[in-house]
């Protein structure tokens, strides 16, 4: 918790970076997995047979998953397994995390089988002043997926950290 | 039934999905979705000392709004658009009301489209995760 917080340059210059390209991975196991993580029944999660009877191509994306970001001991975070490798570091000195928001935008349907590339940007870097928590900062970012076979842009993903 | 585009309007609401996930239904979150943020599963970790208990992962909270509008389209459409907000913590064995109702229907450039507000509730009515989708029916 941070009584006074500023957003200095060296933090501001990292707005609008980019990550090195990351890729996710979605799999007939992946997908049955996380659905089983949310408590999903509906057979199209888990079944290929009800996923095509269901007009899919193969074991659709349940809702807000976006694949697994393949993992690289050293490369990948241990808690949240997400690609740390090459990532612009943020150092504000707050300990404490929370998530904010966040929000899916879908352009085509992602099913097992499909290799999507992630690319993060950080888009906006905000404070904003709680009673409880001190001074916050607010971090926007936005990662694009990509079908990896096709190029097309499948989702993007904008979720907003708050440290304090 | 799944609901078809024709029989909606504005105020439908969606029928609820009701989720009381314990500590193993975390785990298996922890596992499908690889955050391991032990907030969520372990109740020596400092952060939860603090506040007493572990905590609900805002993403499962987030994952289950998806799944409310998911058995609501039954596969007859599809989601454009998802999103919540994280306004308060949920625990353990306690009810995550997830429910919503129409906020608008129209059609657009061929396509019947709907805009939904989820959010979900805890057992004080209180709603934790607001969100809002957009789904485009196509069957």
């Amino acid at each position: 918790m941070a009584e006074h917080f500023e957003i200095t340059d060296a933090m501001r210059a990292l707005i609008g970076k980019e990550t090195p390209p990351w890729t996710y991975e979605v799999t007939t196991t992946s997908v049955r997995a996380f659905a089983r993580g949310v408590g999903y029944t509906d057979p199209v999660y888990f079944d290929v047979e009800a996923a095509r009877r269901a007009g899919y191509r193969n074991l659709p994306a349940p809702p807000t998953y976006l694949g697994t970001p393949v993992f690289i001991p050293g490369s990948s975070s241990d808690t949240f397994s997400t690609p740390t490798a090459g990532v612009p570091r943020l150092d504000h000195g707050l300990p404490g995390l929370l998530d904010g928001g966040v929000e899916t935008e879908y352009l085509a349907d992602i099913c097992a089988g499909d290799a999507l590339t992630a690319v993060t940007r950080l888009r906006d870097l905000q404070t904003r002043a709680s009673k409880a928590l001190g001074t916050m900062l607010i971090a926007t970012v936005e990662t694009t997926f990509t079908n990896a076979a096709t190029g097309a842009v499948v989702a993007v993903q904008r979720g907003q950290a708050i440290y304090y | 039934m799944a609901i078809i585009w024709n029989e909606i309007e504005e105020g439908t609401a969606l029928p609820r999905l009701e989720k009381r996930p314990g500590v193993t239904q975390l785990v298996k979150y922890a596992a499908g979705s690889g955050d391991f943020n032990p907030l969520h599963h372990d109740y020596r970790f400092p952060q939860a000392k603090q506040l007493g208990s572990i905590i609900v992962h805002g993403r499962f909270k987030y994952a289950a709004l998806g799944e409310l509008v998911s058995n609501w389209l039954s596969h007859r459409g599809r989601i454009r658009k998802i999103s919540c907000q994280f306004r308060g913590m949920d625990f353990p064995d306690q009810p995550v009301v997830c429910t919503g109702k129409v906020k608008r229907k129209w059609e657009e450039n061929g396509e019947r489209l709907a805009q939904l507000t989820i959010w979900t509730e805890n057992a004080e009515g209180k709603q934790t995760t607001p969100g809002e989708a957009v789904v485009v029916f196509t069957g």
